[in-house]
């Protein structure tokens, strides 16, 4: 059923992940085109989180590989994935509550300019101005310029999020992982989100995200893989997954009757 | 200049530099303008600051700090005894050996943070410490503690010159470093460990430090690789704590294992909170504060407390005498325990906060009273 895709960026090549006597994941096989955003829905504990935690990282696969754009990520450390190109968005936003908002846009453009390590003592950072006005760019193009200067942690859940976003972005990275990037949002909120994740789909970054809100993925995705069950029950385009009976069996149906 | 230094930053400095080197006038209405007591606010401004780079930035805190407190002075004894009497191969040795020390002790406790890293640094002081009174007795000389003698081997020296007759002094070329040449040598020194901690404070490095003591994970999964840098803070200021301890050497030459005690690795983190965590200048306020009132607490007996209750009835002052005998002399660290609680119950961010509350209050007096000026006038700007 599968037909072969071109220009695979993000290969998880027949990836197994056993919890003890549970199999969380069994028989991943997922292929992410360059430039293409791929939604991967699923019911609660389909293990949609657990296949992220592999692709990035955190969690080792039991057997298979995660291949990106020629390199094998399985077994590399969270800062070696970033620096290959690769961002992640996290459920709960992961920002830098003590440091001001310009400054959590800031640092992550440091390392992807400095690269993982570097003792730069020279130059301050007031003086970085190329990296400052990207980052205010950024900030304008996200609502949050008015905020600047304020700590991080005393924005709103919304706020948080599309800062993270904003924090993956200054990156530019080849490969944007977003985990439920609007749970927990108002319908204003996520439409606002909506409207931004479709605004970066114009650049041409590849993105992999994790969503149940039915809305949000048929408004962003190229193509959606379904999980049930911890197995990719279908792959296809949205109009193709809309009217897979197996799928409207396993998932769809229960959320349209909604 | 713009690139290394804001406008602001250059004001700062300056001013600190300013309040450093007139300490021996501006300390005088306090009686605390000596040589031997300034030097100490020189030291332990340079501990603390160091102290402030691994703690208040990078949100690690050490409770052995004072390991490399007592390894920069034994280090320093050694080139006086082993080289020469000059002070500047001294500090060397001292920063390159606690720096080496820094380095073992920070690879290995940084693979924990929180209260597990706290432990882990305070066993390796501890071991220090006991090291230094067992079976590191050839080096450390025990309890007695290291000293000069008279017929060290002193190589460097001997290469150029005879042996002055009397007993070896520190000095610096030829420059003796007694009284108040000695607190200006450490005041350059305390000077160039502010520039230091300024240039971490406003750099890209200090920003990745900051930002690992906010949320590591978010640094990971950024393309920060954190070990290193949370290993070049801990570095830093372990050899900025030997620096400091091989000043205190420069000044009184004998080296104790007393020194590497937990109570001082306590101490400078004492000086740290009261200070402000995480504020340039703050710890270096906070290790003025208390050494003075270690200083002038702790030489108050119960004669100089008579005078002080003389305006006393007979039978009440005996009564406030012995209390406040308690809270002084040998009692003062009961004093220092009070305050401690208040600052950190009351103002959490040290007296630097302190002072922000006021500036912010001043302010708003300031503007509340332009604004009342201006009534009928013209609408404020």
């Amino acid at each position: 059923m599968m037909e072969p895709v071109e220009n695979v960026v993000l290969h998880v090549a027949d990836v197994q992940k056993n919890f003890g006597g549970l199999r969380a994941l069994s028989d991943i096989d997922l292929q992410v085109e360059e430039g293409k955003t791929h939604a991967i829905i699923g019911p609660n504990g389909a293990g949609k989180s657990t296949l992220l935690n592999v692709i990035i990282g955190r969690i080792p696969p039991t057997s298979g590989a995660v291949i990106f754009d020629g390199t094998v990520l399985t077994g590399r450390a969270p800062h070696e994935i970033n620096q290959l190109g690769i961002s992640r968005v996290f459920q709960t936003p992961e920002i830098f509550p003590d440091l001001t908002v310009l400054q959590n846009v800031m640092v992550p453009a440091f390392a992807k300019r400095d690269g993982d390590f570097r003792v730069n003592m020279l130059r301050s950072v007031e003086s970085e101005k190329e990296i400052r006005e990207e980052a205010e760019h950024l900030l304008e193009d996200f609502g949050l310029i008015g905020r600047r200067d304020d700590h991080a942690g005393a924005l709103s859940r919304g706020d948080k999020r599309r800062l993270e976003l904003a924090m993956c972005l200054i990156q530019h990275p080849r490969l944007l992982l977003l985990d439920e990037p609007t749970a927990g949002m108002s319908r204003h909120d996520t439409n606002t989100t909506i409207a931004l994740l479709k605004k970066i789909k114009e650049r041409g970054m590849t993105k992999v995200i994790i969503e149940h809100d039915m809305h949000v993925v048929f408004s962003l995705a190229d193509k959606i893989s379904v999980l049930a069950q911890g197995r990719i029950i279908a792959t296809g385009l949205p109009h193709e997954i809309k009217e897979d009976p197996r799928v409207q069996e396993a998932y769809l149906g229960g959320v349209e009757a909604e | 200049m713009t690139s290394f230094m804001s406008r602001r930053d250059l004001f700062l400095f300056a001013g600190f530099t300013g309040v450093v080197l007139l300490l021996p006038i501006l300390a005088a209405p306090f009686g605390a303008a000596y040589p031997d007591l300034l030097q100490r606010f020189m030291i332990f401004g340079i501990f603390a600051t160091g102290f402030n780079i691994l703690f208040g930035l990078t949100g690690y805190l050490s409770f052995g700090h004072a390991a490399f407190f007592g390894i920069g002075s034994y280090a320093a004894m050694w080139s006086f005894k082993l080289l020469s009497l000059n002070a500047v191969p001294a500090l060397l040795f001292a920063l390159i050996v606690s720096g080496v020390f820094a380095l073992a002790i920070g690879y290995v406790s940084l693979r924990r943070s929180g209260i597990y890293f706290s432990i882990l640094t305070l066993a390796f002081a501890q071991m220090c410490y006991n090291l230094a009174y067992s079976v590191l007795t050839p080096i450390t000389n025990g309890e007695t503690g290291l000293r000069m003698a008279l017929d060290d081997p002193r190589y460097l020296d001997r290469l150029f010159a005879e042996p002055a007759a009397g007993m070896p002094v520190p000095s610096l070329f030829g420059m003796s470093l007694g009284g108040w040449n000695g607190f200006y040598f450490s005041a350059f020194f305390l000077i160039a460990s502010f520039l230091l901690a300024m240039r971490i404070f406003n750099s890209p490095f200090g920003l990745a430090l900051k930002g690992i003591k906010s949320n590591q994970t978010r640094m990971n999964y950024t393309g920060f690789n954190t070990r290193p840098y949370t290993l070049t803070a801990f570095v830093i200021s372990g050899m900025l704590a030997g620096l400091a301890g091989a000043l205190l050497v420069v000044t009184d030459p004998l080296a104790g294992a007393e020194r590497m005690r937990w109570t001082a690795s306590g101490e400078v983190v004492l000086m740290t909170i009261l200070g402000g965590v995480g504020t340039l200048v703050g710890p270096v306020i906070g290790a003025w504060i208390i050494k003075y009132f270690e200083n002038i607490f702790s030489s108050f007996n119960a004669n100089v407390l008579n005078n002080f209750y003389s305006f006393l009835p007979d039978g009440v002052r005996e009564v406030a005498v012995t209390i406040s005998s308690k809270f002084v002399g040998e009692g003062w660290h009961l004093s220092l325990g009070l305050v401690f609680v208040l600052i950190v119950v009351f103002l959490p961010g040290g007296l630097m906060e302190g002072f922000r509350r006021i500036a912010a209050w001043l302010g708003r007096m300031g503007n509340g009273s332009k604004r009342a000026s201006q009534v009928g006038v013209q609408p404020a700007e």
